[in-house]
């Protein structure tokens, strides 16, 4: 996709275009005055449906078909806006906000007037605070312009909205936790059913979007679902930002056309390998997707067919690894991220995360022996499928991955570090490692 | 580590004997009134005395508890889930040093480990001018890896020499890393159309930083 066909990143670094002022001047809002002058609730519904539009926060659910699971009547019902963007790899939603907030706030705007919903957050992490200072700003622009409240524009319907920050809990992304964060909670998952889409937040009817994802839906009733459509490919509609990070010359967000042949996106885009070195393994879709390798870089990137090979489009971020890395130190730093984040309700995430850091610290330190992969590998199976969230998942797709598709590259640092070590070395290392398991199973 | 066991209340602080600064208050009951249940208020409210107060003091904790009508058990439980809270005595700056995987690959351990010199603490420390260095999980700023939150505001891509000037620029009270704030990057396509260079950012190859 050239960059004038760009939608969400059209004329992003327009100076300014954060203030209400130069948006409408663009053009902005005009389609939320056109809406609520001409269209009917269900109309914009199945313009949404039509799109094909999927959920850019990770899941890549029908964004229509969601916003239609919610009933009718006239309960208080909640727009949940995802802008805890926390999956490392991603970065995409903090530039929507940053430079273009209005976008999302319109979007949020008809998105709740298709769904009959009248209080509406954007729940930000807490880290973002220059973000939502940028939100803040323009929700209350469009306060003061009569976008947001009762009776917007004297249409009869009226929509809150409230900018709340996190305060730095990875798990709060997942959208049930979201939601008891949200409540003031501790930000544990809550058992489905029931769905947000009836018993959401505060027990009411809620809609749960990420922030790309609502920032998309202004221009599908501009343009019309059928021909937004037409952009991507039949199952993966419209563009996408991909968030290109790693060990690439020219990281960033990059707007592209779902399907787009990923080697277009890592060599042309983001500029291919630092001088000097080459891909070795890549990341499709944050860091818990299972990792991909360069036999796979003609793949297009779209939601099926990252899935098909595996692994996930997930968030769209891509995170490259080359030659100069090892693949233990990734699967090291990715096992104690989710380690960390896992939020202890369900024993075999908190516990199967946390032994596998201590097996891979054991490869590591060339303590371990072949055996202790297989032992990985089990582990990361037995997580799979059995928790209340996916994210002990999270953990044991690119664990697993890793230890499958670069098990020589393992093998190889277990000789390589057990030769480096002198006895003495191992004695003590094994006494602290038993020390510390001690001190765990205590 | 030794930390004193601490006990915190599960009766609802009285306001009368309770002193809350002006503004605290009224940002409290504002934000209150801004959700259908006051209780969705609690972590905002809890960052708001956090500022306050430099840290979640014994003090600040009973302050939000005496507002809000909670109990200040009920307050600690939610704040010990979230990474920003701090309930042990922080400094006035604060650095989050990202490590996680993508600023790891572009060196993010050896930025951290000159920045541990250079601030004079080890991770989690705060120096004797109130300077609080931690490694923080990914802060969503991977396109400026490896990356820097100071006072809530991201710096990078950083070098090591880059980690000196950080905490100079802190101590000397300037705009930290001046040419390598995030808020005057332009997106990815324009950013490297001109080479890494833009107006007020510059990550070129012998680009001042
Ligand atoms: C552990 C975990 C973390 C998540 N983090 C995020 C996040 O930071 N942002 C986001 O939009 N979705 C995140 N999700 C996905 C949400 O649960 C949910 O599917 C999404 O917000 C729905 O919006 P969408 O349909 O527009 O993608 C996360 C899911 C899990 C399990
Ligand atoms: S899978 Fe992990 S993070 Fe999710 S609810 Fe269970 S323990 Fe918590
Ligand atoms: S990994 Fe450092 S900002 Fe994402």
């Amino acid at each position: 996709m050239s960059y004038s066909d760009e939608l969400l990143f059209d004329n992003i670094d327009e100076p300014n275009l954060k203030s209400i002022e130069v948006y409408e001047q663009r053009g902005g809002y005009d389609e939320l005055k056109r809406v609520l002058r001409e269209l009917p609730p269900e109309t914009v519904l199945n313009e949404l449906q039509a799109s094909g539009l999927r959920g850019r926060g990770g899941a890549g659910f029908a964004m229509g078909t969601k916003a239609g699971f919610l009933p009718k009547g006239d309960m208080d019902k909640y727009l949940c806006c995802n802008a805890d963007e926390s999956e490392p790899g991603t970065f995409k939603d903090r530039e929507l906000m940053q430079k273009n907030p209005h976008q999302l706030i319109e979007g949020m705007i008809i998105a709740s007037f298709a769904a009959g919903i009248n209080k509406a957050f954007i729940y930000i992490r807490g880290e973002y605070e220059d973000q939502a200072d940028v939100l803040e700003a323009a929700a209350k622009e469009a306060y003061d312009k009569g976008y947001l409240g009762e009776n917007i524009l004297g249409s009869g319907f009226g929509v809150s909205l409230v900018v709340h920050r996190g305060a730095g809990a990875y798990i709060c992304g997942e959208e049930t936790a979201l939601l008891d964060s949200l409540e003031g909670k501790r930000g544990n998952p809550r058992l489905k059913p029931p769905f947000p889409a009836n018993a959401g937040l505060f027990q009411g009817p809620t809609l749960i979007n990420n922030v790309e994802t609502l920032s998309n839906v202004a221009h599908i009733t501009k343009m019309g679902g059928a021909k937004y459509a037409e952009i991507g490919t039949e199952k993966s509609t419209g563009t996408k930002l991909v968030s290109i990070s790693g060990c690439v010359q020219k990281p960033g967000n990059y707007e592209i056309e779902l399907g787009t042949p990923s080697r277009e996106l890592l060599f042309d885009l983001a500029g291919g390998p630092l001088p000097g070195r080459e891909f070795k393994a890549w990341f499709p879709g944050g860091s818990s997707s299972p990792v991909l390798t360069p036999a796979e870089f003609d793949l297009p990137y779209d939601f099926d067919s990252i899935a098909a090979a595996g692994s996930m489009l997930g968030s769209g971020a891509i995170i490259m690894i080359d030659d100069s890395v090892s693949m233990v130190d990734v699967a090291l730093r990715t096992a104690k991220f989710y380690k960390h984040e896992s939020c202890g309700k369900c024993t075999p995430c908190r516990e199967g995360t946390s032994w596998t850091v201590k097996m891979l610290q054991r490869v590591e330190d060339g303590l371990a022996t072949p055996m202790d992969l297989d032992i990985i590998e089990s582990v990361c199976d037995q997580i799979m499928g059995n928790c209340l969230c996916v994210l002990g998942d999270a953990m044991a797709m690119p664990v697993s991955s890793m230890v499958k598709k670069f098990r020589p590259e393992f093998e190889a640092h277990i000789e390589a570090a057990r030769l480096k070590r002198t006895p003495l070395d191992e004695a003590t290392l094994a006494d602290e490692l038993n020390l510390a398991e001690m001190a765990t199973s205590a | 580590m030794t930390r004193e066991a601490r006990r915190f209340e599960d009766t609802i602080p009285q306001l009368a004997d309770t002193p809350v600064p002006d503004d605290l208050k009224a940002w409290i009951i504002d934000r209150m009134e801004m959700y259908p249940d006051k209780k969705s208020a609690i972590i905002p409210c809890l960052m708001a005395a956090q500022k306050t107060h430099g840290w979640l003091s014994p003090e600040a904790v009973d302050q939000v508890a005496a507002v809000m009508k909670l109990t200040p058990a009920q307050l600690v439980s939610v704040a010990s889930f979230y990474d920003m809270f701090e309930l042990e005595p922080s400094g006035n700056r604060t650095i989050y040093m990202c490590t996680n995987i993508s600023c790891m690959l572009r060196g993010a351990d050896a930025v951290m480990e000159e920045l541990e010199r250079q601030v004079g603490v080890k991770n989690g420390g705060v120096s004797e001018d109130g300077i609080f260095l931690r490694n923080f999980e990914c802060l969503g700023a991977c396109d400026i890896a490896p990356m820097a939150s100071v006072d809530g505001h991201f710096v990078g891509p950083l070098t090591v020499e880059d980690a000196k000037t950080l905490v100079e620029d802190i101590r000397a009270g300037r705009e930290v890393l001046a040419k390598k704030q995030l808020s005057r990057r332009p997106v990815a396509a324009t950013l490297w159309q001109n080479g890494g260079r833009a107006e007020g950012y510059d990550v070129s190859e012998g680009g001042e930083s």
